[in-house]
């Protein structure tokens, strides 16, 4: 049953994912990322992880993507549709691409040796949003403290590059 | 536990004192725009003052392994706070001259560095990426930070471009070592990779991304690309600290992880490094002939000093690493130096250097001290530097890196003199105009003051550089 459940949410955003960046209309990609953003969400609740699970929606299925869908339509579509999707560099993604898959392939054949040996444990069913928080504010809180830095960072960069010249002169 | 207890708080002290004073800075505004550099000055000493007094508590572990209170990040701190401090001070009467001396500036300037604080004392793959970012993006925002100018702009979008996709590299290369230890922390993955063999393939895996994206980083060839238009475009205070400060930060975690978790793959990752520090030998030394602006030269010839630097990695032996952190320091104090005279330059040009020596003999007598330190010429710093590594690769019995190494020595004294030669041709009508504030002849001198003295005598850095190895 588990095993089934994966292959269907994995289906589901591998699909997404493809469409994302093949679709033409900008509109469709959002809803394509949508899409494959609801599989992981899947994935993730099948690792028992339901906090995860709820965030996933909550934050990115609904407030990031509405964002996105917002911006996209702001923007003029008939001439994003136009553009040409790929750069002429899409060959050596493509290899790039490639070689990663045949790398994992061969390892997912010959190396499992050296792979940790035990499959992943199974979080723990019930103290789920205690772990999450353990692992934020204590054994990671530090880099958790250190990315309001950084977002802050992002924001004053942003404003500063978007603002006008006299804007700020006053 | 606690939350956050008090040797959590004194592990990042100074990093947490430079990161509020930007945020205070933020919410300055002052005529006149002096008060910002002074500002940051105080911060700064507050932060040096911290950094001292870690050295009383070498070993104290932060936040459950997250960071590490050592010699090492002291002696990289120090570095990265010395640049900053220049960087600030040279900057007033340059943002002045544009009319964009705004706060904003000058908080970047301390975000960053603290960001490197995080990169070089982290012992978590995390936190070190955070600080990473941190310093990434503080960075392409001062990049473009003057607006108007469009060379600024594309020198701005151009490294981000770049430097995201190098970011992305090095957060694979962190990815699949987590996948591989099941830990972020440097020593549980020191311990659980402790019974792999040297050449794993699946280490390289990790090892690869890591490498490149962190060569990326210190602007080594060839992930050089972006160097001469991100330090070209950007404001020359910037560049003078992107230049230093930022290869500073990317060299001490490139140490920390390979002398750290990673040294006993060394067969791995010997040859990339190797590959590296000959290709930006070349490219660095050979491209910057050509170049008929002075920040285009340095920004090759610091493509060139990524090359020296990593011969000390190719050494690999004590005397190497320990030459690796002398050559770093004395590498901050002449390329700040120069890019900040060039700061104080209206034009940038290598001809627009012609008659300096006559119109402007202070400036131009600075220069020419970091330019023969930058050659690695006695008696200054650039020679100890550069002949420890010399010396660390021979005793290494690398013989071939050294005299390749040497030969571009040779290389590099042409287009160097080349502008030392300009200086010295008597001057034309429309000579180039210099503007030098106090604070700015106080800065630049104390670097040509210990460019020169270390010189003469070197034994002080080593002394140091040997305890922050121990």
């Amino acid at each position: 049953m588990d095993d089934a459940l994966f292959y269907i949410f994995a289906a589901i955003t591998l699909t997404g994912a493809v469409l994302t960046i093949t679709r033409r209309n900008p509109v469709h990609c959002a809803l394509a990322l949508i899409f494959s953003l609801l599989g992981v969400a899947g994935l993730f609740l099948l690792q028992a992880a339901e906090f995860l699970f709820a965030a996933q929606i909550l934050l990115y299925v609904g407030g990031v993507m509405v964002l996105f869908l917002f911006t996209i339509m702001l923007l003029h579509l008939e001439d994003a549709v136009k553009l040409r999707r790929y750069s002429r560099q899409w060959p050596v993604a493509v290899a790039a691409l490639g070689a990663v898959l045949l790398e994992l392939c061969v390892f997912i054949q010959t190396g499992v040796a050296g792979l940790p040996p035990r499959p992943a444990e199974r979080m723990n069913l019930t103290g789920n949003t205690e772990r999450i928080g353990d692992a934020l504010f204590r054994q990671f809180s530090l880099p958790f403290e250190a990315a309001s830095l950084l977002l802050l960072v992002a924001i004053v960069g942003a404003v500063w590059t978007a603002k006008k010249k006299d804007e700020v002169a006053e | 536990m606690p939350f956050m207890a008090v040797n959590d708080f004194f592990s990042i002290l100074p990093a947490a004192v430079i990161a509020l004073f930007g945020c205070a800075l933020l919410l300055m505004r002052f005529e006149g725009g002096r008060v910002y550099p002074m500002f940051v000055v105080v911060g700064e000493v507050l932060a040096g003052v911290g950094l001292w007094r870690q050295a009383d508590y070498v070993g104290l572990v932060g936040f459950q392994g997250s960071i590490l209170v050592d010699r090492f990040g002291i002696f990289f701190n120090s570095v990265c706070l010395a640049a900053a401090v220049m960087a600030a001070i040279g900057a007033y009467r340059y943002l002045k001259g544009k009319d964009e001396d705004h706060p904003e500036f000058y908080a970047l300037i301390l975000f960053a560095q603290s960001g490197m604080y995080l990169m070089v004392s982290g012992t978590e793959l995390m936190t070190v990426f955070i600080g990473l970012e941190i310093t990434a993006i503080s960075f392409y925002a001062l990049t473009g930070f003057l607006r108007v100018e469009a060379r600024s702009n594309e020198a701005a979008l151009k490294y981000l471009l770049l430097g995201a996709f190098s970011s992305a590299l090095l957060l694979y290369g962190f990815s699949v070592l987590y996948g591989l230890t099941g830990s972020t922390r440097y020593l549980t993955i020191t311990s659980m990779l402790a019974n792999r063999l040297p050449n794993d393939p699946l280490i390289l895996l990790a090892i690869v991304p890591i490498v490149l994206g962190l060569l990326f980083k210190v602007a080594a060839a060839p992930l050089h690309m972006w160097a001469p238009d991100a330090y070209e475009g950007a404001p020359t205070p910037v560049t003078a600290y992107l230049a230093t400060a930022s290869k500073v930060a990317a060299f001490g975690l490139l140490m920390r992880l390979l002398l750290g978790p990673l040294h006993e793959f060394r067969p791995s990752w010997e040859a990339i490094v190797g590959v590296a520090a000959i290709a930006s030998l070349t490219i660095g030394n050979v491209a910057a002939i050509t170049q008929s602006s002075a920040r285009r030269m340095l920004a090759y010839s610091s493509v060139g000093h990524a090359g020296y630097i990593l011969l000390g990695l190719v050494a690999g032996n004590q005397a190497g690493i320990e030459a690796m952190l002398v050559y770093l320091l004395v590498y901050t104090l002449m390329t700040t130096g120069a890019f900040l005279v060039l700061a104080a330059m209206e034009r940038e040009g290598v001809d627009d250097f012609r008659g300096m020596l006559y119109t402007h003999p202070g400036a131009a007598m600075l220069m020419i001290v970091f330019l023969v330190s930058l050659a690695g010429l006695p008696p200054t710093a650039g020679f100890m530097a550069k002949y420890t590594i010399f010396l660390a690769l021979i005793e290494a019995r690398q013989h071939w890196y050294a005299i390749v190494g040497a030969l571009y020595v040779a290389v590099s004294l042409y287009y160097y003199f080349r502008m030392v030669r300009e200086m010295t041709r008597t001057p034309e009508d429309g000579a180039v105009g210099v503007e030098m504030s106090t604070g700015w002849r106080a800065a630049v001198g104390t670097a040509a003051i210990l460019t020169l003295g270390l010189g003469l005598n070197p034994e002080p850095v080593f002394a140091w550089a040997r305890s922050a190895l121990k």
